[in-house]
């Protein structure tokens, strides 16, 4: 049965390996998580679950499984009678439990649905071995109708006293994320690696002085290649406007790529390149940073890294006064153009599925103006990025364009 | 129980002893200033156990946890010609799971913070807590542990961990107390505390974790710090305004919020409310 749950979590696209299965089996033998549900619910989360996000989902899955079949759950414990007896002492209640116990309607009522309960568990004695194999009832059909057609699990019915799993609190922490910060980070890394490679032209005192106590005082000197990382990043970030709903993920691109770099630079901008983009956003109208200024203040040897949706008008893009804005004098494209005049090593990460790009004008015409370097925002898609990286771009003439 | 100011949920107490029984690392995660960290040092005490901390940094390596060879020493003495330098074993320093695994006692470790260090360092370690010993390169020995420890994890959420170190901890989130759990921990704090300035102060408090958009959300440790300077003021309730609530910035509201950017969110709001009413 509990293989079952387990195939049921899976299914549900929760990260369950074996191993922890596995566990979770071991400590039922040695009697943790059992005694009730509750018990069972709390550890099989300890177990399985090790994020919190997914909380909530296991929740759910829990809760569709588990309804209708929790009988099934105590028919394969020796002791309910202790559970029961457990119960029926007040005392021994904790806070929170006592308060659900109100919530409940008092402890008459509470103990009036233990006695229901009773009875049901009674009837269900003779057709409970049956449940364990036959998995009739979809788990997954809400409401948790038993096949004699007793109603079991939902509200108070069955004198539990707290059920964690139905009040679904962890809801706020499920974000089903597309990319984690550690998938970053592996990705950012080979952009650290870019400059690793070189000569061993600096002394590596730990190494020397490791290598020649180990030799008993025989100095023997150690080289090793420069390993401060000299890679200088600028990211430009799209922030407003159609990519608020990117703007978590480009923050946990941008909250990753902050550890990994010595020389980090963040700017934001809205939609596209224009003369103007900011530093902080709540102050983005008054205190702003001049493109030519940014091209005057950071060297060539910046490698630039454009995080943006890439959707708007085509206009924005091409056209004078094009921006939403405000009124710009020159295209945004010249102002991409002088960019990377400048900054010759650049690429554009795009959050929107590369499935949009071709039916998206202003996406295609900005893959255009980065001669095809745009890449998903993805794991994949910023190794590639990286690689692209690696070579200078030679801005197109726009003239020949239009 | 032990007379103490720390509470410690139902659930939490089951993660606990599951970890026990079953003798798996348990990682702990929450919002800052939840007591995670302090969940070690009370295990340890009401086990009455021997506490090992090891606070990681972000350049904390896997290796120190176990034990660091001291060449530099070595170097020196034999430079000196003292005899000490005859015995790798005189230079070997002992890390945190090496005290910990050679402790006579079940002994209990804190890792805190894992996240803060290296990408690498949990899988570097993955080892070492699944068969609780490791081996020492220097001296040819191994170390294993006399009674695996009870090994206590926490994890700021600022870094990802590896699914193969996930796989072999059990994994506890505490939530953040919800009113009635925050009463006993304030309770069991400043049992002096008036009532009506704590139903006020709580009020107060769990609204502004409520206002959208602030940078820090204040935690259990500000709610302690701010009773504490309310109290010290010895403050009465009116003072805090419940019923004009978000018509004043609460007094001491430096302990609550600590980042300029929400003092202003805040202010705003208030201005917003204030521009309601009238």
């Amino acid at each position: 049965m509990l293989l079952d749950f387990f195939t049921h979590l899976r299914r549900a696209g929760l990260p369950v390996s074996t191993t922890e299965h596995l566990v979770l089996l071991d400590g039922l033998s040695k009697n943790v998580g059992v005694l009730d549900l509750n018990r069972f619910y709390q550890f099989a989360r300890l177990c399985l679950i090790k994020d919190e996000s997914l909380y909530d989902r296991f929740d759910q899955v829990f809760q569709a499984y588990w309804a209708g079949r929790e009988a099934a759950f105590d028919l394969n414990l020796d002791n309910i009678p202790n559970d029961w007896l457990k119960l029926s002492d007040k005392d021994a209640l904790s806070e929170e439990q006592k308060a659900m116990v109100e919530a409940l309607g008092g402890w008459d009522k509470l103990m009036e649905t233990l006695a229901k309960r009773l009875e049901e568990q009674n009837e269900e004695h003779h057709g409970g071995s049956k449940w364990i194999g036959t998995r009739g009832t979809s788990p997954f059909g809400h409401g948790g109708f038993n096949p004699e057609g007793v109603r079991i699990g939902g509200q108070g019915g069955q004198g539990r006293a707290v059920k964690v799993w139905e009040q679904r609190r962890y809801k706020d922490l499920d974000g089903t994320r597309e990319l984690g910060t550690r998938d970053f980070k592996i990705a950012l890394r080979s952009l650290r690696k870019l400059t690793r490679d070189g000569r061993a032209d600096t002394l590596d005192l730990d190494a020397t002085i490791r290598s020649t106590a180990n030799n008993a005082g025989m100095l023997e000197i150690k080289m090793r290649a420069e390993r401060r990382n000299a890679v200088n990043v600028l990211l430009l970030l799209d922030v407003g406007g159609s990519m608020d709903y990117h703007t978590a993920l480009c923050e946990q691109l941008f909250s990753a790529a902050r550890s990994e770099f010595k020389h980090l630079e963040h700017f934001y901008f809205h939609n596209f390149i224009y003369e103007k983009v900011w530093r902080n956003n709540s102050r983005r109208h008054n205190d702003t940073v001049s493109v030519p200024e940014l091209i005057r203040t950071y060297g060539k040897k910046y490698r630039v890294i454009y995080v943006g949706d890439a959707t708007m008008s085509p206009y924005e893009v091409v056209a004078e006064g094009g921006s939403v804005e405000h009124w710009n004098t020159e295209p945004g494209a010249v102002w991409m153009q002088r960019m990377q005049q400048h900054f010759s090593h650049c690429v554009w990460l795009n959050p929107e599925k590369p499935d949009y790009w071709d039916t998206t004008p202003s996406i295609r015409i900005i893959r255009q103006l980065m001669q095809n370097r745009m890449f998903t925002l993805n794991v994949n898609g910023i190794q590639n990025a990286i690689d692209a990286l690696k070579t200078p771009i030679i801005p197109l003439n726009l003239t020949d364009q239009s | 129980m032990i007379d103490s100011d720390y509470i410690i949920t139902d659930e939490l107490q089951q993660a606990v002893d599951a970890a026990l029984t079953l003798e798996r690392p348990l990682l702990v995660k929450g919002e800052p200033g939840t007591g995670k960290t302090q969940l070690a040092v009370e295990i340890s005490q009401r086990l009455d156990a021997p506490l090992f901390q090891w606070h990681v940094k972000s350049t904390t390596s896997a290796h120190q946890g176990l034990y660091e060879y001291d060449a530099v020493s070595r170097l020196r003495d034999s430079q000196l010609g003292d005899e000490r330098v005859k015995d790798i074993g005189n230079y070997i320093l002992h890390g945190v799971l090496w005290d910990a695994f050679t402790c006579d006692e079940r002994a209990v470790v804190l890792i805190d913070e894992i996240d803060k260090a290296d990408i690498e360092f949990p899988n570097d370690l993955l080892q070492e807590l699944d068969r609780m010993s490791f081996n020492v390169y220097e001296t040819r020995e191994t170390i294993t542990a006399r009674q695996r420890p009870l090994v206590i994890i926490t994890s700021n959420n600022e870094k990802e961990l590896p699914d193969a170190f996930l796989r072999r901890c059990f994994f506890h989130y505490i939530e953040f107390p919800d009113r009635e759990t925050m009463k006993n921990i304030v309770a069991a704090h400043y049992p002096t505390i008036k009532q009506d300035l704590l139903k006020s102060a709580m009020e107060i408090f769990f609204d502004l974790r409520e206002v959208p958009g602030l940078k820090k959300k204040p935690s259990t440790s500000e709610l302690l710090d701010w009773l504490k300077l309310l109290i010290a003021d010895d403050l009465p309730a009116e003072a805090l305004g419940s019923d004009e609530l978000r018509t004043v910035l609460p007094k001491m509201h430096g302990a609550l919020l600590k980042n300029e950017q929400d003092v202003h969110l805040f202010e705003r709001l208030i201005f917003l409310h204030k521009q309601r009413k009238n």
